[in-house]
């Protein structure tokens, strides 16, 4: 039996209440039809007896108390599942917008998804070879990792992922496809632009598939987005066995929707009136990425997020770095230094790659290679602080070395060009060159028999001339 | 199974009756058609509410609730060990067998293997008085734990029936027994135990043996006892899951109870990958032998979260009762409390600090207070260590969960973004950490380890707060201005820094640190301190002695001394010497 329930109790915001309802149940569709015959979608969030709360995806404007007829749809937000899906475009709520038409479903999926049963992962281990010098040595980029760049407005984190997508070598693996999940989330129409023709002129749009919530869509909406896409996501990677690298920009959009929703529901806010389930909320999502037992896809997630204000303790950032396996920072001074990609080295990590690096991997020095950096960048900063105090020329020997090794270190090892692709040898002896201008003695992250191999004595031979292309601008003074 | 008692609202996990009388608080139900697990958290006189520990999607007023007319019990048998549980007990390798790779709701399956025999021995003989706590019969449960039959806490009384040796499954009688009134009770290989109320014991024992880990930092400048409890705060990236991971496999615990809270579903298949393929040195054993896992990580529903600590809890209070020192790592405490808000939010109850819920301080004592090391009902000794890692709001020590939690722990690991940065590992922060166990364990070093493990470990600690105060100065005019005695000091403190408090967890060697070695590290870096600091009064620079590349043999020493080789510390003692004797000639 099909019922219509007219009119609503009360509105507040993206909610609607509706009285007298029977047999509704806890997250089940809606259709709202409303008198001048536009369609809304909703979802019920909460049901105490007879009186069910819903969410209207599409905002609540011009609905009043008695213009609409609510239908139940006895099934939760589902999504509608092909191996067709590929190359298309849909809208946040997971609707096809790019005028063809309806995809015939070869399955049904709860965009909720389910917990993946923790023995049922397979630990990752295969790394990503992106060509990103600082991302492959320092924080290696692992197949089923999650791993967001956390940058700010106004940075290049959008080239940076393009960069990654395109050079990322994940159709390598024989006969596995790839494919790309693309979720904007309250992003400029620009923003989506620019990746729909980067993904253009690299020549994998038909491997694409994408869910745009854009700036001014609605934020219900916006909520469903990242569901949507990792629900294409897994099923893709674990039923097409797919290896599907995931792009969600802008996390901290998503956060701000959830916020506005929670608030509009009366809960009580947590840290910066984020509801206090956002860690659960965003873990929700991070966590579906991974490889299980007996699939050969797997799903990798970059989410990329502006943290307010540049600030890394921001809620948003601050619990996606908890929840996920690591963090590729941008840093805006050397941005504005002109450095391409602006990766701040020292607070960017990946948990995964211990794993996946070294022997049979990649190189067997590779670890102690990338300790080595850590350990002597970090110094670098010492150095610059005490410099900024007491002046460079005042610094010790081995201070200026640092420093020495410190500009070098941004200007060849970090900034690299846009389209320059590196391979992991070639980044890694850049590496060892640049530690060979420091004194041998300073190296104790490092043992003897690596040094010996690899510590370059002769300083004539200590030229990134190799490396010119990517600072270009220095040929001109 | 009839019941008038239905749905009447769902709010998230939690679930509310109307009108009813029939349960009790904290009582175990089953929610709906696909009977999801759930208990009961708030009575009033309109209103039952129930967390339910499984996504709550497509409930419907007016589906039916089931009571079990228990509180949320676990089932403590033989099997648990080398087992992986989520955070109510149900074990996930068989939830994978009954609904594939995703965790699909309403899975019923029994902890512990029913059908699995057990080569039971049977301790008893028909008339031995049973008192409460005492060891029945035993079992080899892996190939290093014995498990031993306990009875109930509730129970003694006489033996009237004993089975033979053999093999038996979980729920099979062993042992009957009639207690004072003349009711008789069948003892099996099984028992159940609320979650949520400690196990009683014979009596607390102080906390004087330490809980050697292995790792430099710990065992030497912030030492934990058996029975201990520690807290390991940091932000991401610091390597509190790294911490855990190193004690886990190193600690001269018996049984270690790992309990993933709401952390990352990779992680715990890098515990159970590393842990099946890592022997323990001790026993030739895989560390799974002596290892129990809860996972329930970050995407699994939230209430089970909150239920995950008890439930790890429990299972290491088992196991201390049967004689075993058991440490319990529960990565993260945070992530409880933060489940404890939600709910608590949900229930829409006056929020303390930063939205908490104003019972957060008693909740957290009543955990750690939990640990203990204690002779148990049968006489033996055992322990519970607890670990709790704990994940602070943007790195914020000062938030709620931090502060409570340093209240009622002793031991204070502080890890550090600066020295993470740097990758110096373990993180753990020497100004900022603190331990309260030193005058406690004090004796037992001096008696194991000889007078001079204490000193050595003053001058150090000395040596490391002399260094920060002169960085202070540093900071500000570089270090060439200080005097050659004050530079000693620093070259000193690096030596301790590098060769000393960071440790290799990927080397063979330097992965765990015996307590011989460390007092050797701790000598030799001790000894070149205090021959320059005589070279430097005898007005020789102090660049000629660093020159000789001493200190960077110091830095090298824990790679280039095998642990199983300590006389070589006399060797570079004696190097020491020979280079310095070059400066004085």
């Amino acid at each position: 039996m099909i019922l219509d329930y007219v009119g609503v109790k009360e509105i507040n915001g993206s909610l609607i209440v509706l009285d007298d309802v029977e047999g509704a149940s806890y997250e089940e569709m809606v259709d709202i039809r409303l008198d001048n015959g536009t369609f809304r979608h909703g979802r019920i969030v909460q049901i105490e007896g007879k009186r069910v709360v819903v969410q209207v995806f599409e905002g609540t404007k011009s609905i009043s108390l008695d213009n609409t007829r609510t239908r139940l749809k006895c099934r939760p937000m589902e999504l509608a599942l092909s191996p067709e899906i590929m190359g298309r475009v849909f809208s946040g709520a997971g609707t096809p917008i790019d005028g063809f038409g309806d995809v015939y479903p070869v399955k049904r999926a709860n965009v909720n998804g389910t917990p993946m049963n923790p023995v049922s992962r397979v630990y990752p281990r295969n790394y990503i070879n992106t060509g990103i010098s600082t991302i492959d040595t320092l924080m290696t980029l692992i197949r089923g990792q999650k791993l967001p760049i956390f940058s700010g407005s106004g940075m290049k984190h959008n080239e940076l992922a393009v960069q990654i997508v395109r050079q990322a070598k994940i159709s390598d693996s024989g006969d596995n496809k790839f494919g790309i999940v693309f979720a904007a989330m309250g992003v400029k129409n620009d923003v989506a632009d620019y990746f729909r023709r980067s993904f253009d002129e690299s020549g994998v749009l038909s491997r694409v598939v994408m869910f745009l919530n854009l700036a001014n869509d609605p934020i219900i909406e916006r909520t469903l987005t990242p569901r949507c896409a990792l629900t294409a996501a897994e099923y893709l990677a674990f039923e097409c066995n797919m290896h599907v690298l995931v792009i969600m920009t802008d996390m901290t959009s998503y956060a701000e929707a959830l916020r506005e929703f929670s608030s509009s529901k009366g809960e009580i806010p947590g840290r910066k009136g984020f509801p206090g389930y956002l860690y659960s909320d965003l873990a929700s999502l991070y966590e579906r990425a991974g490889m299980i037992k007996g699939s050969k896809g797997s799903v990798t997630q970059i989410p990329i997020l502006t943290m307010p204000n540049d600030d890394i303790t921001h809620p948003v950032p601050d619990l996606t770095g908890y929840i996920t396996e690591g963090q590729i920072v941008l840093d805006r001074s050397l941005e504005g230094q002109g450095l391409y990609p602006p990766v701040s080295v020292l607070p960017s990590l990946s948990r995964l790659m211990k794993d996946g690096i070294g022997d049979g991997y990649t190189r067997s020095d590779h670890q102690a290679l990338a300790n080595q950096l850590f350990a002597a960048y970090a110094r670098v900063q010492d150095a610059r602080s005490l410099a900024s105090v007491i002046g460079e020329e005042e610094l010790s020997p081995v201070d200026k070395k640092y420093m020495e090794f410190g500009k070098l270190f941004e200007q060849y090892f970090v900034n690299q060009g846009y389209s320059e692709n590196r391979t992991i040898e070639q980044s890694l002896d850049l590496g060892w060159k640049l530690l060979s201008t420091l004194p041998r003695t300073e190296l104790d992250r490092v043992d003897d028999e690596l040094l010996d191999q690899h510590y370059i004595s002769d300083p004539e031979q200590l030229n990134f001339d190799d490396f010119k292309s990517a600072a270009g601008s220095d040929d001109e003074d | 199974m009839a019941t008038n008692d239905v749905i009447y609202g769902i709010n998230g996990p939690v679930v509310t009756i109307k009108d009813t009388r029939t349960f009790s608080m904290m009582e175990m139900v089953y929610v709906g058609e696909s009977r999801l697990v759930g208990e009961i958290i708030g009575i009033n006189d309109q209103f039952t509410t129930v967390q339910v520990y499984e996504e709550t999607t497509g409930l419907k007023p007016g589906d039916p609730i089931y009571g079990t007319g228990a509180p949320m019990n676990v089932l403590l048998g033989p099997g648990i060990i080398d087992n992986i549980f989520d955070g109510i007990e149900r074990p996930l390798k068989a939830i994978e067998e009954q609904s594939g790779s995703f965790i699909s709701r309403g899975a019923s399956v029994s902890p512990l293997d029913l059908n699995r025999y057990w080569n039971v021995k049977i301790k008893v003989k028909v008339g031995d008085r049973l008192e409460p706590g005492q060891i029945y019969a035993t079992c080899p449960e892996t190939a290093i734990i014995e498990h031993r039959f306990l009875v109930p806490p509730s129970l003694s009384g006489v033996v009237t029936s004993v089975e033979p040796n053999g093999k038996y499954r979980l729920k099979d009688t062993i042992v009957t027994i009639k207690d004072d009134k003349g009711a008789v009770h069948e003892l099996t290989l099984c028992q159940e135990w609320p979650i949520r109320q400690a196990r009683p014991n014979a009596q607390r024992l102080p906390a004087t043996i330490p809980l050697i880990t292995g790792q430099r930092v710990i065992d030497t400048m912030f030492p934990i006892s058996k029975g201990g409890t520690a807290a390991i705060p940091g932000g991401f990236g610091t390597g509190k899951t790294m911490t855990q991971h190193q004690l886990a496999k190193w600690c001269d615990a018996d049984i270690i109870v790992y309990v993933g809270c709401g952390e990352r579903g990779n992680e715990m298949s890098q515990v159970l990958d590393e842990f099946s393929e890592l022997i323990d040195p001790k026993s030739g054993r895989p560390m799974t032998d002596r290892t129990v896992l809860i996972a329930n990580t970050s995407n699994m529903p939230v209430a089970a979260r909150e239920a995950s600590i008890y439930t790890g809890l429990t299972l290491a209070e088992y196991y201390r009762d049967m004689g075993y020192h058991v440490a319990i790592m529960a990565d993260s405490t945070s992530r409880w409390a933060e489940a404890l808000r939600e709910i608590s939010g949900r229930l829409e109850e006056m929020p303390a600090e930063e939205g908490f819920p104003a019972y957060l301080p008693s909740r957290l004592s009543e955990f750690y207070e939990r640990a203990g090391r204690v002779t148990t009902l049968s006489g033996s000794e055992g322990s519970v260590t607890i670990i709790g890692a704990v994940s602070p709001q943007g790195s914020d020590f000062s938030e709620p969960v931090t502060q409570n939690t340093k209240r009622f722990t002793r031991c204070f690991w502080a890890l550090d973004k600066s020295l993470a940065y740097a990758r110096h590992y373990p993180a753990i922060n020497w100004m900022d950490s603190y331990s309260e166990y030193f005058t406690d364990l004090d004796p037992w070093f001096k008696a194991n380890l000889g007078d001079e493990f204490i000193r050595y470990r003053n001058k150090i600690t000395a040596i490391l707060h002399e260094e920060s105060a002169l960085m202070e100065i540093v900071k500000l005019i570089g270090s060439d201005v200080l005097p050659d005695e004050q530079k000693l000091v620093i070259e000193t403190a690096k030596a301790v820094r590098v060769g000393f408090l960071q440790q290799n967890a990927f080397h063979a060697d330097d992965t765990f640190v015996p307590l011989e070695k460390q007092k050797l590290m701790m000598k030799a870096i001790l000894y070149l301190y205090t021959k320059a600091k005589h070279i430097i009064a005898a007005a020789i620079p102090i660049s000629s002695i660093t020159s000789l590349g001493l200190f960077e043999k110091l830095a090298k020493m824990k790679y280039d001394i095998p642990n199983s080789q300590p006389e070589k510390f006399d060797e570079l003692l004696a190097e020491i010497d020979t280079a310095l004797a070059s400066l004085t000639n």
